[in-house]
């Protein structure tokens, strides 16, 4: 954990396929925030696109980590992974659109949901990807209008 | 209605938490795919579900969920009602399956928390 000018950075490493502490980034930021004391309904946002995005990274790709940026102004949550990446974002992105095996399901996941999730709760929100090497999710929301 | 009614309208064991049952319920989210339930916005949304996995209780977490209810005696393992335990989540298990858990649930005027986006 990092301080300097009020800005407040924090990394965490998502290990792919690790269904016992998949969600544990999600719910130490979730824990940060709550004492920092930011509104519940901010909180929230933070925490459901934080877990959809964990969730992606130990199911979809090879590992990741997901670095958490709190400025006076807005939260930023970067989310970068080692692969393998997704060829089509557009369909990706669309909801109900999912590629989780069987296996994946039995879980309660593979609805399609989660990146349009991410997007719903992001003021702003961008994703790039490139088959071979990884994808990177930018989400930012507001703290100030 | 108070989680303590919905307890006994369900006949519940409660595994976590048994100090929070004044919780006020305002409705439920009964399904299987956690991102379903994680597009919930309402507040005091309880979640009844077939899963019993740690996911479950992550879901909850993220969701601000205070109680899950598991159906057909499906107890989840130690390691899930643990962590319930500390994110100060409630777990109620009744013998009653889904079905007929939300029919009781309904007909005691409780109404869905997914309908028309909360
Ligand atoms: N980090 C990632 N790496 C590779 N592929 C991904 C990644 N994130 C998402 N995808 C691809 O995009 C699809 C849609 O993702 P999305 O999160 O919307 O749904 P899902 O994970 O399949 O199901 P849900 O999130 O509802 O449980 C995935 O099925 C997968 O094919
Ligand atoms: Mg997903």
């Amino acid at each position: 954990m990092e301080t300097a000018n009020n800005n407040l950075t924090m990394e965490f490493t998502i290990t792919a396929g690790d269904f016992s502490t998949a969600g544990k980034a999600a719910s130490e930021v979730k824990r940060i925030l709550g004492q920092i004391g930011f509104p519940p309904a901010i909180i929230r946002r933070v925490a459901v696109a934080t877990y959809e995005a964990e969730m992606n990274i130990v199911i979809h790709s090879f590992g990741g980590k997901i670095t958490l940026f709190i400025t006076p102004r807005k939260i930023n949550i970067l989310c970068e992974d080692n692969g393998p990446g997704i060829a089509d974002i557009d369909l990706a992105m669309q909801e109900g659109f999912s590629t989780a095996p069987d296996k994946i399901r039995e879980l309660g996941f593979g609805a399609g949901m989660g990146l349009p999730n991410i997007k719903r709760c992001s003021d702003e929100f961008k994703i790039y990807s490139e088959v071979g090497k990884g994808t990177k999710l930018e989400i930012s929301i507001k703290l100030v209008e | 209605m108070q989680l303590n009614q919905l307890k006994e309208l369900l006949k519940c064991e409660v595994l976590t938490n048994e100090d929070k049952l004044d919780i006020e319920v305002k409705q439920i989210c009964a399904a299987e795919l956690m991102s379903n339930v994680l597009t919930c916005i309402g507040t005091n949304t309880l979640l009844i579900t077939g899963l019993n996995n740690m996911q479950v209780i992550r879901t909850a977490e993220m969701s601000d969920i205070p109680a899950v209810i598991f159906i057909q005696g499906r107890k989840p393992n130690a390691e899930v009602i643990k962590l319930a335990q500390d994110k100060g989540i409630v777990i109620l298990v009744t013998e009653y399956s889904l079905f007929t858990s939300c029919g009781i649930l309904y007909a005691s005027g409780l109404r869905c928390g997914l309908d028309g986006n909360c």
